[in-house]
């Protein structure tokens, strides 16, 4: 038997939902600040999924008054309380990296209806 | 001193419980079994020797089955000793498992490093490479061997040669989690050797 996936496989999480890059998404983040511990909400377009298994982690781009700011997060990490799909965008794409070079209405990505 | 043998499983990560990432190495110890006792009278020195690993029947030969018939155990794969204070602490065809160890001990890991090959100077002992260009074709040779006036070269200067494969312990790591029912250990860091390799595993010296 191999020990070490089904390690992983402990830590894996499950219940969040489905969501490739392109989509917008809101994800809650647990923060300790000063001893206390409080939600924090970080929303943006996803740029990127790599790795699998436990190790699967996604970039998260947002424009923070004007500067582009993305962060990484490991999918399974306990840290992340929630992630909420705002919108689901119609890309070509795996990894949106292009992004980086646009902005303002350039950097839109269409909704996908279903 | 206690230990334990094991074998390397591979590395993984694992969330702390402040969800911070640590890698991890994944170690099978145990179970062991304590196959001898040398004892200061008959041996000069106290220590337990421990046998870890399964092995078909056929692949022992007639002492080695003689040797695990005494003990009255199955012949196993691996044997090593451990130094210890007081012999009669043990009994012959004892269980040595996992949770010898608990979580936060710290440990020193023996291994067999992975084996090189025959490197160069770069790879095996960290040396500068020469230009790529320029004209220079000496991009990656051994350079100077030493000076001209003793007109030869001195013992131990570092030059190519086989790296790797040698006896390697890592001191003080960190048993991260204890897994009891499937004996295995969750180390923090890594350790020498390939997967499946043989392991040692003692309690740190220079830990208090």
């Amino acid at each position: 038997m191999d020990f070490v996936k089904l390690i992983e496989e402990e830590q894996m999480k499950t219940g969040f939902p489905e969501f490739k890059p392109g989509d917008t998404v809101n994800i809650h983040v647990k923060v300790v600040e000063g001893g206390r511990e409080r939600i924090q909400q970080f929303q943006g377009v996803v740029i990127r999924r790599r790795g699998g298994g436990m190790r699967e982690t996604f970039t998260v781009r947002r424009i923070s008054y004007n500067v582009g700011v993305e962060r990484t997060f490991p999918l399974h990490s306990p840290r992340i309380d929630k992630i909420e799909v705002v919108r689901k965008g119609k890309v070509r794409r795996a990894k949106l990296f292009y992004l980086r070079k646009l902005r303002g209405k350039a950097a839109r990505i269409k909704e996908q209806h279903r | 001193m206690k230990g334990i043998l094991g074998t390397k499983l591979g590395m993984t990560q694992i969330y702390n419980e402040n969800g911070r990432i640590l890698p991890v190495t994944v170690v099978q110890a145990g179970p062991c079994f304590v196959v001898q006792k040398k004892t200061q009278e008959s041996d000069g020195y106290n220590a337990i020797q421990v046998g870890f690993g399964e092995i078909r029947e056929n692949q022992t030969n007639k002492p080695e089955k003689g040797h695990f018939n005494k003990a009255e155990i199955k012949p196993l794969r691996y044997l090593r000793e451990f130094r210890v204070d007081n012999v009669d602490e043990y009994n012959v065809g004892q269980e040595i498992k996992a949770e010898l160890f608990e979580q936060g001990e710290q440990i020193d890991v023996t291994g067999t490093s992975k084996g090189k090959g025959f490197a160069g100077t770069i790879k095996k002992y960290n040396f500068q490479r020469g230009p790529m260009g320029h004209g220079s074709k000496s991009h990656r040779r051994v350079g100077s061997a030493g000076a001209k006036g003793p007109a030869r070269v001195f013992k131990g200067t570092k030059r190519p040669g086989r790296m790797g494969a040698e006896r390697v312990t890592v001191q003080n790591l960190e048993v991260v989690k204890v897994d009891n029912e499937r004996n295995l250990l969750i180390i923090r860091g890594a350790v020498p050797g390939p997967k499946g390799s043989l392991l040692v595993i003692k309690s740190s010296v220079k830990a208090q």
